[in-house]
């Protein structure tokens, strides 16, 4: 497989009147060419600011990329210039977003909404673009789309504008399409058929698609890999059943542990007490010490290193060093690894 | 859309209508009378005089003849300036007003727009300093003193252009600074405001995200979002500059509806007052009409509301 976008050692920080942010502090991860990769974790991670780097989006200069690469065929987007991105935005990368009802603009039809990136990375003209704007409009299953297509966002449910969205992000026939949490703000028939239509739209066009969300439930569904974000870094990633099959980082298990299930409503969650840290002073360590019951001494003291399980699955946890104790994850996680085999969570992927 | 306007305007007339008749009845328990400065006259001639105005018909009388003849457009004649029909007063004065007015609208939104666009755009500049400067200096400061600060430097030290008085283009420029100084100040603070709001709004994020260029991004998408809010201002603005006319127009020495308004009001007129009145609030309520239509056509959201339903 060909690596189509490389994050090496990404560190993003924010200026603010309390001192730097540390939101993302060394994030590294490949994404190849189409494949799903799932960013997990909870809230505050550093999930968007890491996919808002990746598209020079961060509101400069107050919030910067420190250090670190972000090799889009070879080529870093972290050395480019401003105008040099907007040729790329929209057109390699393009991005949706969480709430479709304030991402599209109010006072503008969403035909021109649509053609706007295809007149500008296309150079088409007006008819064609509009041409290529139905298509778009029918291919993410907008009813009588030569009607909508003159009409604005406020005439358009939340689940049609998040369509409408994917069909601007989709216009120029992006190699990445990052999609942060675009299906949190919908209810819960409405996000199926979200994740249905990329899902459907990843096949017929190959790209691939960075997927962040905070729902495990969802991953198991859409991705091939899922990285697991625990303040600012990546803790855990792998395929899709190296991470529900195998976890190895206790956050994971934590993750997977207060995953609600159905069969059975007594089972005892395995929740993740206490709080993330403050990023303004990120713990010495590793960040996940305090909350996690498996700590060990050398937690507090020293970061632990990337540990290689297999070769598509690394976690960073002392825990895996040949000298640590052998601990398993905690029954309600096992219950729920048992549960995903028997339901085959497996394969509810694409492939 | 037709049915909406028509309805509108039958509002209008009924607006008109009930501030014909709250004027005419304050004119009638106002105290002093046309005549109180005139004390030459003789009890007889006073009564002459009054006989022949109407005003000792029973006020109920006054008030349908009044009525009677706005319906056909006739406001009376005035009291003075020698019996000429209000109407004609008014159609002789209203071309100067409406000019200044026009122009300082013109002068002040466009200016003060780029003002507060170029002060949203770079932020904690110089450009926002002054301009925050322009606009604090723009709404404290009553434009009768920045009349006369403008009349003093620039017409009688400086000479640039008359002190005064009205006829060429030059009498103009003065008497329309004086008067767009304040909706100048009033858009570049709004318009500042409503860009650095519009510009952290997601939608444009999303324009970002699809490549569009950053003169795009304010032009195209943050300033006709930003200026929305602009037009509910529009309306106090031109109400602000048309009584900010009365003043202005009075330290220019201009024969317009202001002017002439202050005179009347001077000297009892009541009919002139009473037309004045009338005009002014014609004016106010057209802004307004305006203003509404100017909405929908400038936001999606609001243009079918009252319209094709
Ligand atoms: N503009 C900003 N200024 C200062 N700090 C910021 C800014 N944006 C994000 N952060 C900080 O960066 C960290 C990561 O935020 P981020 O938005 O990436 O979280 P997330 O993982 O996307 O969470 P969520 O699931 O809530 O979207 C947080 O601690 C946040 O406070
Ligand atoms: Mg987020």
């Amino acid at each position: 497989m060909s690596k189509l976008l490389e994050v090496k050692d990404l560190k993003v920080s924010f200026n603010t009147y309390n001192g730097e942010v540390h939101a993302v502090r060394g994030v590294t991860f490949d994404l190849n060419k189409g494949e799903t990769l799932a960013i997990v974790g909870e809230s505050g991670s550093g999930k968007s600011v890491t996919s808002n780097a990746i598209m020079r989006l961060l509101p400069e200069p107050h919030g910067f990329i420190k250090e670190g690469q972000i090799l889009l065929e070879g080529v870093d987007l972290a050395k480019k210039s401003m105008k040099e991105m907007q040729k790329i935005r929209g057109k390699d990368i393009s991005m949706v977003f969480q709430d479709p009802m304030s991402s599209l603009n109010p006072t503008m039809k969403i035909g021109n909404q649509i053609m706007e990136g295809l007149m500008k990375h296309q150079n088409m003209s007006k008819t064609e673009a509009r041409k290529t704007a139905l298509e778009l409009l029918t291919l993410v299953g907008i009813p009588r789309p030569d009607v909508r297509i003159n009409q604005y966002p406020h005439q358009f449910s939340g689940g049609m504008r998040q369509r409408v969205v994917v069909a601007i992000a989709l216009a120029c026939n992006p190699k990445i399409l990052i999609a942060d949490e675009p299906t949190t703000a919908l209810d819960v028939t409405i996000q199926a058929q979200i994740l249905e239509l990329m899902k459907s739209i990843q096949q017929k066009t190959d790209s691939a698609i960075i997927f962040i969300t905070h729902d495990l439930g969802v991953v198991a569904n859409v991705a091939d890999r899922v990285a697991v974000m625990y303040a600012g870094k990546i803790v855990e990633i792998g395929t899709v059943d190296d991470i529900f099959y195998n976890p190895k980082h206790p956050y994971t298990w934590g993750l997977i542990g207060s995953m609600p299930t159905l069969d059975s409503n007594d089972e005892e969650l395995f929740a993740i007490p206490g709080s993330p840290p403050n990023m303004l002073t990120p713990p010495v360590g590793d960040a996940f010490a305090a909350r996690n019951q498996f700590a060990l001494e050398i937690d507090t003291v020293m970061e632990p290193p990337m540990f290689k399980v297999s070769d598509t699955h690394y976690a960073a946890t002392w825990l895996l060093h040949p000298d640590a104790p052998k601990i398993e994850p905690p029954d309600a996680v096992k219950h729920r690894m048992q549960g995903f085999a028997q339901t085959g969570t497996k394969g509810g992927g694409k492939r | 859309m037709t049915r909406y306007i028509l309805r509108r305007v039958w509002y209008m007339l009924l607006t008109l209508f009930i501030i014909a008749t709250a004027s005419f009845f304050l004119m009638k328990i106002l105290p002093g009378s046309p005549l109180n400065a005139e004390d030459k006259l003789s009890e007889e001639q006073k009564e002459i005089i009054l006989e022949k105005y109407g005003l000792n018909d029973p006020v109920p009388v006054q008030y349908a003849k009044y009525l009677g003849g706005l319906v056909q457009g006739d406001l009376g004649v005035s009291f003075k300036f020698d019996n000429t029909p209000v109407t004609q007063i008014l159609v002789d004065r209203i071309g100067p007003s409406a000019l200044l007015g026009f122009q300082a609208l013109i002068v002040g939104s466009i200016l003060g727009i780029f003002l507060g666009l170029m002060a949203s755009i770079f932020r904690n500049s110089p450009i926002d300093f002054s301009s925050t400067i322009i606009a604090v200096i723009g709404t404290s400061i009553p434009s009768f003193v920045f009349a006369g600060l403008l009349q003093y430097v620039f017409a009688v030290k400086l000479g640039w252009f008359p002190v005064a008085l009205w006829g060429t283009f030059e009498h103009t420029i003065l008497p329309t600074i004086a008067l767009a100084i304040h909706p100048l100040a009033t858009a570049a603070r709004f318009t500042r405001t409503e860009m650095v709001e519009v510009l952290h709004s997601n939608y444009i994020i999303t324009a970002r995200a699809k490549g569009v260029a950053e003169s795009g991004i304010i032009l195209k998408h943050g300033l006709r979002n930003a200026l929305i809010p602009l037009i509910t201002v529009l309306g106090p603005m031109a109400v602000g500059l048309m009584t900010g006319s009365m003043v202005i127009e009075q330290i220019f020495a201009i024969p317009g509806i202001g002017e002439q308004f202050v005179t009347s009001v001077m000297v009892n007129d009541y009919p002139t007052i009473m037309g004045t009145t009338l005009l002014f609030a014609f004016g106010f309520i057209l802004i307004i009409l305006i203003i509404d239509l100017l909405y929908g056509l400038i936001d999606p959201r609001i243009r079918l509301a009252g319209g094709s339903k």
